[in-house]
């Protein structure tokens, strides 16, 4: 017998069976349905996670480097309190490192602190705004929807001109024009010069949406006279990123005069860090979702067979006749093995078409789609786990004695 | 040469501890074309008899030659190939798949054969016209008569062309008049040069037949032939393949 045959005949059997056990068929496939719904929704919310937060980390940059006071990655609260007693870098001693540290393509000084907002009558509490100067456009990667970034003169002179992020933008303005507008931070007045596009990110909103920024000069004066700055420092593709790193070391030791035994009062950071960091993370939630798929899936493989072990006990007869009239052992164990497999696909597909709508909701909060091959890996998954748990049953219904079967009621 | 011979065939079964002998070193053979009824009481052995010559068990000793092979010493999956190939089975509660349609019913022995579908369809219409079931070929057994879902048996049981057919108690179920006409069948079959072998415990039904065999405490107890057995009949073309 050609196993084409047999898998034809092995299908049609199974069909046949499955449809005249409907209900019982639907109970059994309920385990693997909501094992497949997890692993589907869970794939789906990883794979989404991850796409959210490159969009959101792009916005760093792989090239750039980060002096600040403190790690980005803080692993205990001691390493805290030892960062948060460091001495904030100066804006002289930013601008004593930007002379000195001439690899860089671009090295944009950033102050930061919240204010407040406000457009006529619209306005909101804390928002960030930034401190920069025109290098921030360059080695930011971020591009403008509108208008443009401020000049080097004006950031040089310290002129009263914002550009705002898209989400403080379209709160503020709704449908008006931003750009030629005049806001209120804090309780000066700046013009609206430029609006930066969409970045999206994590849960919708990345820091740039949400963020104002104004020359560095204007900060100073308007908000804080000696604020901690943190230097973005765009290495660029013309040097290895470690070798920069090593020597932005120096030159900021240097510049904050550290003794050669002193350790290092300022921390340097990479995107780098916060990819490890997450994927650190994202490893852990797809560990315990695997956990919990494969719980659901155990517990609804044991379902199956369970309910294959009573098809086997009620099918005796059935087997008896057919292995009376020519069929084998692997013919027997085939026919069961596709019934298992076949009533598992079947969850399978339920689950997929239960994890669909779902999936679409989560897109409100992630850029979650449902994609062809975590369909397919459900698909297999569900099929396997029926070819796993169907086996036992499978194989026992093959072993049986023909005379003991015919003589089954 | 004969079709059947088997050699001091004895067949032992453990049963709680107890050693049954079903079979005691039974020698028999039968040639082709004979039609051979076996009887006996209930744990003679009879049972145990047609099992061993269907080949869905196999002796504790002795030697079982099928038309020439050994098939004493095979292995389930060649048993399973010899009875596909050698043997028609008909059975007293006449073992029909529930679900599946007559003519599916009697397509099966031919998809574990591995023949093609278009020829499988064919020789399965052939062997259901060959019963006169063409117009009930597509009800399930539960939409047939009691002779009817045997005539189907019967069509499954032929539809390979095998060297035996082997019924037990063909007529078990059937009603006086019913069980008439499938002995008439049979009797048909015989003369059309098939090689019968009845199980029966009915002397009516052992009647039709050209030798009984008698089975008493695992041995066979007469062994008596009725008349010369059919030669078969070159003249009429066979309908069956």
């Amino acid at each position: 017998m050609t196993i084409f045959a047999e898998l034809r005949e092995g299908l049609r059997i199974a069909w046949s069976a499955i449809r005249a056990n409907k209900l019982r068929s639907a109970l059994t496939t309920l385990g693997i349905v909501i094992g497949i719904l997890t692993v589907t929704l869970m794939g789906t919310a990883i794979a989404g996670l991850n796409r959210a937060f490159l969009n959101s980390v792009s916005a760093i940059g792989a090239d750039v480097l980060y002096v600040q006071r403190m790690d980005w990655i803080i692993r205990s609260q001691e390493d805290w309190f030892r960062m948060s007693r460091r001495r904030p870098i100066t804006v002289a001693q930013a601008e004593a490192i930007q002379r000195q540290a001439d690899f860089a393509q671009a090295i944009t000084p950033v102050a930061q602190g919240g204010q407040r907002i406000q457009f006529r009558t619209r306005n909101a509490d804390y928002v960030a705004i930034l401190g920069t100067s025109e290098a921030y456009a360059f080695s930011s990667g971020a591009g403008l929807a509108q208008g443009r970034f401020f000049t080097a003169v004006e950031a040089e002179g310290g002129r009263p001109v914002c550009v705002l992020g898209a989400t403080v933008a379209s709160n503020l303005f709704k449908a008006l024009p931003p750009v030629g507008e005049r806001v209120t931070l804090g309780n000066r007045n700046f013009d609206v010069v430029g609006v930066f596009e969409p970045v999206g990110g994590l849960f919708g909103d990345s820091g740039v949406d949400g963020q104002v920024l104004i020359p560095l000069n204007a900060y100073l004066t308007a908000f804080q006279s000696n604020p901690d700055v943190v230097l973005q420092v765009k290495v660029g593709g013309a040097l290895d990123l470690d070798e920069a790193r090593e020597e932005l070391r120096q030159i900021v030791r240097k510049v904050r005069r550290l003794a050669p035994n002193d350790p290092d009062d300022f921390s340097i950071n990479q995107q780098e860090q916060i990819v490890a960091a997450f994927y650190s993370i994202a490893g852990t939630i797809a560990g315990v979702g695997l956990f919990i798929t494969g719980l659901s899936l155990f517990v609804g493989g044991i379902g199956i067979m369970n309910i294959m072990f009573v098809s086997v006990a009620e099918r005796t007869r059935e087997i008896g006749i057919r292995k009376a009239l020519g069929a084998r052992r692997r013919t027997i164990l085939l026919q069961f093995l596709i019934e298992a497999a076949l009533i598992c696909l079947l969850g399978g597909l339920l689950g997929l078409g239960l994890a669909w709508p779902i999936t679409h909701g989560m897109a409100r909060f992630i850029p979650a789609t449902l994609s062809p091959f975590i369909a397919g890996l459900a698909l297999a998954v569900a099929t396997v786990t029926g070819l796993v748990s169907g086996f036992l049953p499978a194989w026992r219904a093959a072993q049986l004695d023909p005379v003991e079967a015919l003589r089954a009621e | 040469m004969s079709l059947i011979r088997l050699a001091s065939i004895s067949r032992r079964y453990q049963m709680g501890g107890e050693t049954v002998h079903a079979l005691r070193d039974v020698s028999l053979t039968i040639a082709r074309g004979e039609y051979v009824a076996i009887m006996g009481p209930s744990g003679s052995g009879k049972s145990t008899l047609m099992n061993l010559i269907g080949c869905l068990d196999t002796p504790t000793s002795g030697t079982y030659h099928l038309n020439g092979t050994d098939v004493s010493g095979m292995n389930d999956s060649e048993l399973a190939a010899v009875r596909n190939r050698e043997i028609g089975f008909v059975f007293q509660t006449f073992n029909l798949l529930a679900r599946s349609s007559a003519l599916h019913n009697v397509e099966l022995p031919l998809i574990y054969a591995g023949q093609p579908a278009a020829q499988r369809r064919e020789r399965a219409l052939a062997a259901i016209a060959s019963v006169g079931l063409t117009d009930r070929m597509h009800h399930k057994p539960n939409e047939l008569s009691g002779g009817q879902r045997q005539r189907v048996a019967i069509a499954r049981a032929l539809v390979n062309a095998p060297s035996i057919l082997l019924a037990d108690e063909p007529t078990g179920n059937l009603d006086s008049r019913t069980g008439g006409e499938i002995m008439g069948l049979f009797a048909e079959l015989s003369r059309r040069g098939h090689t019968l072998i009845i199980v029966t415990h009915e002397e009516a039904v052992a009647r039709h037949a050209r030798r009984i065999l008698r089975i008493r405490d695992g041995l066979i107890a007469s062994d008596e032939a009725r008349g010369e057995p059919n030669a078969p009949l070159q003249s009429l073309p066979p309908v069956l393949p």
